[in-house]
């Protein structure tokens, strides 16, 4: 009980700084153009935070949406490993996988592979999962009816705020040598292929040289 | 078009989540896809911080933008909480176009 106990409290903490986080995508989503209704069904269907801001993020530099779309999907693929990692360690059979693959993402994974036993694992990861669903939703509605109320998202620097987002996104998976210079190079190379390609193409350009490198490397 | 954008890419998010609970093991256990898969984000939202704050349209600028990263920047090395460093980052380009 004690145990539960705990897994409670942190997934209760993760839930409410995920819906702070949450708040900047409503506004930023606002911001890029996206309707109060389409800003909300990316949370509820896509609920994946990097992939999400990413579509919001291209669409809202002029870039098309299936472009936003492709990098949202690229984004998205390092959840496949996670389900790999939860898949022995959760067991989910029938109507509970469908469902159980919504929640697999960065936290719940986290959260779920932290403990010792199988059954708390469980416990972590639908305590997380449905936790930060509703944190995640309800502070992506929050962000998005305020910024609805701005005529002018310049004023209030929201124009600035993507960037920042997705400095904060990619801190965490910097601490090593090889990803600061991936992610360096990325970025050179991104800005220096952008003024010839269309909007939002560049980043398919770096998700296609960053996966030679991942192949072939020794 | 946006709605098409956005059903296709949740749809797609979707399926890979699903994907990994659900294919044989040993295909996604291939130490080349374990490798690659994790540089992507990397990548992508090092490219992301790139494009988003140095252009317009086609065009490469530098501008208030610029400023607000650096600042975001400091916020992430002192370890700052997410929305103070978006919230941080969009204060200094509103602030700035005030002057």
């Amino acid at each position: 009980m004690a145990a539960r106990r705990a897994i409670l409290r942190d997934a209760l903490g993760i839930a409410v700084a995920s819906g702070a986080y949450a708040i900047s995508f409503g506004a930023i989503s606002t911001a890029a153009g996206l309707t109060l209704v389409q800003t909300c069904a990316l949370s509820i269907l896509m609920f994946t935070g990097a992939s999400q801001f990413a579509l919001v993020g291209v669409v809202g530099a002029g870039g098309s949406v299936w472009a936003g779309a492709a990098t949202a999907a690229l984004l998205g693929s390092r959840n496949t490993l996670y389900g790999v990692r939860l898949s022995s360690l959760l067991d989910v059979r029938g109507w509970r996988r469908p469902a159980a693959a919504q929640f697999v993402i960065d936290e719940t994974t986290a959260m779920a592979i932290a403990r010792d036993e199988p059954e708390q694992s469980r416990f972590a990861f639908w305590a997380t999962g449905a936790a930060l669903f509703v944190f995640w939703n309800t502070g992506t509605l929050v962000g998005a009816i305020a910024t609805h109320a701005i005529s002018d998202p310049k004023v209030f620097g929201l124009d600035a705020a993507p960037p920042a987002a997705f400095l904060a996104l990619l801190a965490p998976r910097l601490r090593a040598r090889e990803p600061l210079a991936i992610a360096i190079a990325a970025a050179a190379v991104a800005i220096a292929i952008l003024p010839f390609l269309p909007a939002g193409v560049p980043l398919l350009v770096v998700a296609l040289l960053v996966s030679l490198y991942g192949v072939l490397k020794r | 078009m946006t709605w098409a954008g956005i059903i296709v890419a949740s749809v797609s998010c979707y399926a890979l989540k699903l994907a990994g609970l659900s294919l044989p093991q040993s295909w996604l256990r291939d130490p080349r896809i374990q490798r690659t898969v994790p540089l992507l984000p990397i990548a992508l939202l090092a490219a992301l911080v790139g494009t988003q704050t140095f252009s317009i349209g086609h065009h490469l600028v530098i501008d208030v933008r610029a400023a607000s990263l650096v600042v975001a920047i400091v916020a992430v090395v002192l370890r700052a909480p997410f929305l103070v460093v978006v919230a941080a980052a969009a204060a200094t380009a509103a602030l700035l176009r005030l002057f």
